[in-house]
């Protein structure tokens, strides 16, 4: 009797195990498929063969270990970037404007590391750089955020504005103060001498630095935000504005203190993509990270956990489309494409089952 | 001498702000419906690879526009189905969407890139293009601008001084009250999302087929998806004066080009960016006309209290919040 019973809350406990882990899988094999099937519609409205394209896409990306220092590379950047945009979301703000911090913080550690003493005392100068290029970043946050708490001015508007105005500065800077002696191009300023390089692994050739910051942006995002009254009250204004302002709390304040995080973070990516990946400036410095990032975070569901594994898999996508237009003649902008219909069918998928809920939700009441 | 150069001037401004008022115009009904189409910025490259390959491919300059009104319309219907439909954020679902559709522009577009491809001929209107200089202006361009300079007419016309259109601007201000007069909010602002897509999309086929013709990465019209969005805001969500800004955007435009040749010591960089400062100080002057301790100062003050008017426009008050029936 009493076995009986044990045996049936067992059988009981497995059908809802096994049906909270048929949902997850059946979603995401479903979310998957759709990206797949719209993908493989787009690879063939465009005549290249799909299969290929997956298989130079993995290949490209996993396919060797100087491969996967190369995913590694670009997911340093994306991370923090996506680290950052963990504050800004959870009070509330749409931090569009990271994708121009992370510049702004390129071009400080850019006007650091141009100084002619930086060669002699190289440890010291990067150092420096490094704090240049957060102070950059949070300095083009704090822009926005004035503009979104003292104007009025939204932030996605002044964010987007203040993006193209960083573009503006880094080529008028590339073409103009900063060109290289004989021809300025489009290839940027000239090479910092070897000493102001960020050390790497000779195998990955990678730079471990930026690896351990930004794994120490994760772990120290995690714990602010779980930990700590700041993480408490942006999330408790972000939740409800108007209650938390009751309960004593000053949004603003918080708002400008989520843009200096996100800001900050940011610069220190664009300080690795200049000192550590390109030793100079470019006009394509951020390479779309910024806004790469949102999307991070969002299809992460604003996780701190999950952002570094969806950063990952975004990372591979990046790198890895980089041979279609060597193999199959193709735009790499399809990694794009598939980011974002995967953000899409995610979302899709993800409110089907809210809806559900909420509608079994009614029928109950 | 200087008169002709004023014509050729005004002309440019003319034809050159047609793709600006057609987005524009097409943000301003979907807003005032309720729904924030963010992706414009993306759906105005998608539509503008659309049109100029299908005008290639088929030899035929109409099938490429209704192609790219298509476009428009399928990708602000995906928004509005998010947001009406499935409960998620407009902004979000806006935001994806500029960039996936920017991105799958420059993959399909990636082949057609710096060809010849056909162009929107010019069809000066008999009589009226002899009109002294405002002839030269108005009547002397192509059909895309007539186009336009109608659709302004309409839109306002639509809005203000139909049934249809004050049910269109209450789902936006109101949907419950709305649906309590036996509208359907849902309904009405799937639909006005849709057309305001069409104009977006016919936005795009100006650029590629007209303005800036051809494709190519960049094509051009790169960032006038969000010059349109904030000259909606500067618009004051009313046709007609949002339309004037995508004029007078153009005219700065334009202007911008002479000055290149006038003061070459600044350099061209510059010159790109420079409507993104000014769309930043734009939209910070029209929030600070509407703070309080500005409305009560102007109070005392005849000629800046029609200064604020000008600046002030009301936002629909549903917008981006969609209906939720229970």
């Amino acid at each position: 009797m009493n076995l009986d019973g044990l045996l049936r809350a067992k059988l009981r406990l497995v059908k809802v195990i096994m049906k909270i882990l048929s949902r997850y899988v059946f979603e995401g094999v479903l979310t998957l498929f759709a990206v797949l099937f719209f993908t493989t519609i787009i690879l063939l409205v465009s005549g290249a063969p799909p299969f290929a394209a997956y298989y130079h896409i993995f290949k490209g990306s996993l396919g060797s270990w100087i491969k996967l220092g190369q995913v590694i590379q670009v997911w340093i950047p994306l991370t923090l970037c996506a680290a950052g945009l963990l504050y800004t979301f959870r009070i509330g703000l749409w931090n569009i404007g990271v994708e121009g911090q992370v510049m702004l913080g390129a071009v400080f550690t850019t006007a650091v590391l141009r100084i002619d003493a930086a060669k002699s005392m190289p440890m010291l100068f990067i150092g420096l750089s490094f704090l240049a290029g957060i102070s950059g970043g949070a300095i083009w946050a704090i822009v926005a955020g004035v503009l979104k708490t003292k104007g009025g001015v939204n932030e996605i508007f002044a964010g987007l504005g203040l993006n193209f105005v960083g573009q503006g500065i880094i080529l008028w800077l590339i073409f103009g103060p900063w060109r290289r002696p004989g021809i300025a191009s489009m290839s940027g300023t000239e090479l910092f001498p070897q000493e102001l390089w960020l050390p790497i692994f000779p195998a990955f050739r990678l730079s471990p630095v930026g690896l351990v910051l930004a794994l120490s942006a994760l772990v120290l995002t995690a714990l602010l935000l779980r930990y700590t009254h700041m993480g408490l009250n942006l999330k408790a204004i972000g939740n409800n504005r108007d209650a938390a302002y009751l309960f004593g709390l000053k949004p603003d304040r918080y708002m400008i203190i989520a843009m200096i995080f996100a800001g900050g973070f940011a610069g220190l990516a664009g300080s690795i993509q200049v000192a550590g990946v390109y030793h100079r400036l470019l006009p394509a410095i951020s390479s779309n990270y910024g806004y790469l990032a949102l999307l991070v975070v969002m299809l992460a569901n604003y996780n701190v956990w999950i952002t570094p594994l969806v950063a990952f898999f975004f990372a591979c996508l990046n790198v890895g489309s980089i041979q279609l237009p060597m193999m199959l003649e193709l735009d790499s902008s399809l990694s794009g494409v598939i980011q974002g219909t995967l953000v899409l069918a995610t979302l899709a998928v993800y409110s089907w089952r809210i809806r559900g809920k909420m509608s079994g939700g009614d029928a109950a009441t | 001498m200087t008169e002709l150069d004023l014509t050729i001037l005004f002309a440019g401004v003319v034809a050159g702000a047609a793709p600006i008022v057609l987005a524009t115009l097409g943000e301003t009904v979907t807003e005032k419906a309720g729904i924030i189409n963010l992706s414009l910025d993306g759906t105005i490259l998608l539509s503008a690879m659309a049109a100029f390959v299908v005008a290639l491919e088929t030899n035929n300059i109409l099938l490429g526009f209704a192609f790219a009104a298509l476009v428009g319309g399928i990708v602000a219907a995906i928004v509005a189905f998010f947001s009406i439909y499935l409960n998620q954020s407009q902004v979000a679902v806006g935001f994806v969407l500029t960039l996936m559709t920017r991105d799958l522009a420059y993959f399909l577009g990636n082949s057609y890139s710096r060809l010849q491809g056909p162009q929107v001929v010019p069809l000066p209107v008999p009589l009226l293009k002899d009109i002294p200089f405002f002839g030269q202006i108005f009547f002397n361009q192509n059909l895309l601008v007539y186009f336009s300079l109608a659709m302004i007419i309409f839109c306002w016309w639509y809005m203000y001084r139909t049934p249809l259109g004050l049910q269109l601007r209450s789902v936006g201000e109101n949907p419950r009250a709305s649906y309590a007069r036996g509208i359907n909010p849902k309904k009405l602002q799937m639909m006005y999302s849709i057309c305001g897509g069409l104009l977006v999309g016919l936005a795009g086929a100006t650029f590629s087929l007209s303005v800036k013709p051809g494709w190519g990465r960049p094509q051009g019209a790169e960032g006038v998806g969000w010059i349109a969005l904030v000259l909606v805001i500067f618009g004051g969500w009313n046709p007609i004066k949002a339309a004037m800004g995508a004029y007078l955007f153009s005219f700065l435009q334009v202007i911008g080009i002479y000055c290149q040749g006038w003061l070459p010591s600044v350099p061209a960089q510059v010159f790109q960016v420079a409507p993104f400062p000014l769309m930043i100080f734009t939209l910070l002057v029209m929030s600070l006309a509407q703070k309080e301790s500005v409305v009560n100062w102007a109070e005392d003050h005849i000629r800046m209290k029609s200064i604020l008017a000008f600046f002030s426009g009301s936002v629909p008050t549903s917008l981006g919040k969609p209906f939720r029936q229970d």
